[in-house]
């Protein structure tokens, strides 16, 4: 097929977006290493978007590899497998970064080497429906840190059809580097996996963005996209973030505006990390579950950033000890990127599917400062790729006044954070949108509790 | 490992370099060159009365911030507002009037909105605008300057000679340049040789521009150097604190209405307004690059702030050439600054999706 085959063309978004300092240096040069392996893992059963999955073995019970540990409770919901062969040992309730409490299965492991799972050529010849059974029953969920069930999205719904099939490795969250290191290591894995979900979507065209403070990796995928026996392109884009977002991503390769509220098939899209693409080749075409990831442990206080294949339930702290152990300097842990991640506090929380970095920040990095009156200086509203005015937006938040916020479109914000990170007077414009729709979610249950009632 | 002590926020975890503080103290460093020229220019005195108002600026936020039980100093804000005062005052004015209108200006126009941020209009421009129709006779005595090298002790400027020189016009003449001519303002050396040297490429080039451009022309002690105030404008302009919108909207509606109309009053017709003269003198440059520039009094959106800059440059225009007072810089960015509001509720962003595109690459 026919690609473009310089990095002179360059694509990107029209509206707003930031330029952070993107510190992938420090562990983009890094091949993908095997993470050490806990004697203990805390697998969560809410690694995913939608409701936890319900669990299907009890303590006592011994699970090999890949076994299913809790299964899929609902409709938007994945299931959880086991990244070790041993015993469980119990269940008990973790805090995951991003505030929730989950509950956990708790696994010690026998210290056996993971089996192989070879490729077969079974996948060549299956059909849709087998394929999505696949990555339903393998646990893939989006890997780009949103962790939507897979299953779900490559599930057309009655009466579409997609003209493209999007792969995003853009990775434009500042520090993040495993989609790079996948796109550089695993090429021929995220072509066969692409090939898979180009037989499910039947797409006119794939089409492949990629940022160009990745020349190799556009250059490595361009090169399979030329003997590629699917029409597939791959679109160097412009370095700006949030281009990962659906959203964002879709206005710089296809030209379409997801309308607001909607999903990316409503222009005829979808979307699909490449991580995610990963997960389903190995799903589909290798039959290995999902139960581990390639995680970035990087960020100033890490003395030896590093991409680690980290299997799930894995303690960070084993992460950070693996990239060198003390974190001179730290202030801040993230779970994720610097920009949409989460700060937590516990070492000992576990990697879940979600995970797609760790991040040890000092205070040269965070730049923190005093927060001042709002100056009007519109940096907010220049920066936010969704067309939003977060500086009336927070206001008519800080006076409690939620319905007005949605009225202006407070549920068109999807947390970026590209106000927040232009904000000169460090006002908490994000964590000010997330409160707000967040009382709008409980205010709405209330209300339809009482009509129930 | 110590996790004791480590934070817990909301994302974003990292941030920009910029923080309120650190734009004030730049924008303050970026006025500094025209102040020290204007200090030059007129004087030790015109050194006390910058000191004065940037003190008494100082001392008011300090005592309004007490009061609210905040301590705001720190925020450079008002240190700007002072500097800012002071810049335009005449060299020589009593101390207590730049006083008063930094009282005006933080204490009325800042702190009874609540500080920083909530001031509807730009607090500096407000002090100058008060003290102007208080003290009007003070705020119009201007020191010779010292590259003028003359025996008077004030004199008037380039545009209130020519507001004057007009209203007793006979005969038309081509501009505001020969008219100032035949009324005999001075020239200074400096200005005779440069002219000479010049002619040869810009044939036909009268006295008086680089007196204007580089600042030897009685005025505030800040407006005075063109040069200066361009420079670190530019540099503001470069780091992204001064939004180029307003910069370029203002310039270009103002330098075309003044090339359209400015001629008339010279009875040289229409298309025959001398831009130069009319952007390098009064308190333009300092008005386009610092005082429209306010971020708290401007809009908030790039659409805004081109209307905004448009209005003001029509203004002045207006004050300047039709008016009775010989400058409208200072007018104009007031009564525009009470518009942003209006503006701003019309030229609110259009949100992401709102309109399906159709085409496709």
């Amino acid at each position: 097929m026919k690609t473009i085959s310089e990095n002179t063309a360059s694509f990107t978004f029209t509206k707003g977006g930031i330029h952070p300092p993107d510190n992938k240096h420090y562990s983009e040069g890094v091949p993908i290493q095997d993470a050490p392996v806990p004697e203990l893992f805390v697998v969560p059963l809410s690694q995913h978007l939608g409701s936890p999955a319900e669990p299907v073995v009890e303590a006592g019970n011994t699970v090999a590899f890949g076994d299913l540990l809790a299964k899929s409770s609902g409709f938007i919901s994945a299931n959880i497998h086991s990244p070790c062969a041993g015993e469980v040992k119990e269940f008990t309730e973790v805090f995951l970064p991003h505030g929730g409490r989950s509950k956990a299965v708790v696994i010690a492991s026998d210290g056996s080497a993971p089996p192989d799972f070879p490729e077969t050529d079974a996948w060549k010849s299956m059909g849709k429906e087998d394929i999505l059974k696949a990555i339903a029953d393998y646990g893939i969920v989006g890997m780009g840190g949103a962790t939507f069930p897979a299953h779900v999205k490559f599930s057309l719904p009655k009466g579409y059809s997609a003209e493209y099939l999007v792969i995003n490795g853009t990775e434009c969250e500042p520090y993040l580097t495993s989609d790079h290191r996948l796109m550089l290591e695993k090429t021929e894995e995220l072509f066969k996996g692409m090939k898979i979900l180009y037989s499910v979507l039947e797409p006119k065209e794939v089409r492949i963005g990629i940022e160009k403070n990745k020349p190799d990796a556009i250059a490595r995928m361009q090169e399979f996209a030329a003997k590629a026996d699917f029409p597939v392109r791959v679109f160097p884009l412009k370095v700006k973030y949030p281009q990962g977002d659906e959203k964002q991503l879709l206005k710089a390769t296809i030209n379409r505006e997801v309308p607001s509220g909607a999903l990316p098939i409503e222009v005829g899209a979808v979307v699909a990390n490449v991580g995610t693409v990963n997960a389903v080749y190995e799903a589909v075409a290798c039959k290995k579950a999902l139960y581990e990831r390639v995680v970035t442990v990087s960020g100033g206080g890490i003395k030896k950033p590093v991409n680690l294949k980290a299997r799930v339930g894995t303690p960070v702290r084993m992460l950070i000890e693996e990239a060198g152990g003390s974190l001179d300097g730290t202030v801040k842990l993230v779970a994720g990127g610097p920009m949409m991640g989460f700060a937590f506090f516990d070492p000992e929380t576990p990697v879940t599917k979600g995970t797609s970095g760790i991040l040890a920040l000092t205070e040269k990095e965070l730049r923190r400062s005093r927060q001042t009156a709002c100056i009007s200086c519109g940096r907010c509203v220049a920066a936010c790729p969704m067309g939003l005015n977060p500086s009336r937006l927070f206001k008519f938040l800080d006076h409690q006044e939620y319905e007005e916020a949605m009225a202006i479109g407070l549920l068109d914000c999807k947390e970026c954070g590209c106000c927040g990170f232009s904000c000169p007077a460090h006002i908490p414009l994000v964590q000010g949108m997330k409160g707000g729709k967040y009382e709008l979610r409980r205010r709405k249950a209330r209300k339809d509790a009482a009509a129930r009632a | 490992m110590n996790t004791d002590s480590l934070i817990i926020t909301s994302s974003p975890h990292i941030h920009h370099r910029d923080t309120t503080a650190s734009i004030m103290w730049r924008v303050s460093a970026a006025l500094a060159p025209a102040a020290l020229w204007g200090v030059y220019q007129f004087g030790l005195s015109s050194l006390t009365v910058l000191l004065v108002s940037i003190a008494s600026s100082l001392l008011f936020e300090y005592l309004a911030g007490r009061a609210s039980g905040r301590f705001t100093l720190n925020d450079g804000s008002a240190f700007l507002t002072g500097l800012l005062v002071g810049m335009n005052m005449p060299g020589t004015i009593p101390l207590y009037i730049p006083v008063i209108a930094s009282a005006f200006a933080i204490l009325v126009v800042k702190w009874t909105f609540g500080g920083l941020g909530r001031n509807w209009m730009n607090p500096a421009l407000a002090g100058r605008v008060f003290v102007f129709f208080s003290w009007t006779g003070d705020m119009t005595t201007w020191p010779v300057p010292r590259a003028l090298n003359l025996d008077a002790v004030t004199m008037s400027t380039p545009l209130s000679s020519i507001k004057t020189g007009l209203l007793e016009l006979t005969e038309p003449v081509s501009g505001p340049m020969a008219l100032l001519r035949d009324l005999g303002f001075p020239v200074s050396d400096m200005d005779m040789n440069l002219t000479a040297s010049f002619q040869g490429i810009f044939p036909g080039l009268e006295n008086g521009y680089f007196d204007l451009f580089l600042g030897n022309i009685p005025g505030c002690i800040g407006e005075a150097s063109a040069l200066l105030l361009l420079i670190g404008g530019i540099y503001l302009m470069l780091v992204k604190i001064v939004n180029w919108e307003i910069v370029a909207s203002y310039a270009a509606s103002f330098v075309l209405l003044i090339f359209l109309f400015a001629g008339l009053p010279f009875g040289a017709g229409l298309f025959a307004g001398d831009v130069l003269f009319h952007i390098l003198s009064g308190g333009f440059m300092l008005g386009l690059l610092f005082m429209a520039t306010d971020m708290v009094s401007s809009p908030l959106t790039k659409k805004g702030m081109l209307i905004y800059g448009a209005g003001i440059g029509f203004l002045t225009f207006l004050i300047r050439i039709f008016g009775s007072f010989p400058e409208g810089v200072s007018l104009a960015i007031i009564l525009m600054n009470i518009s942003v509001p209006m503006i701003n509720r019309y030229t609110q962003p259009k949100l992401f999706g709102e309109i399906r595109e159709e085409a496709a690459k």
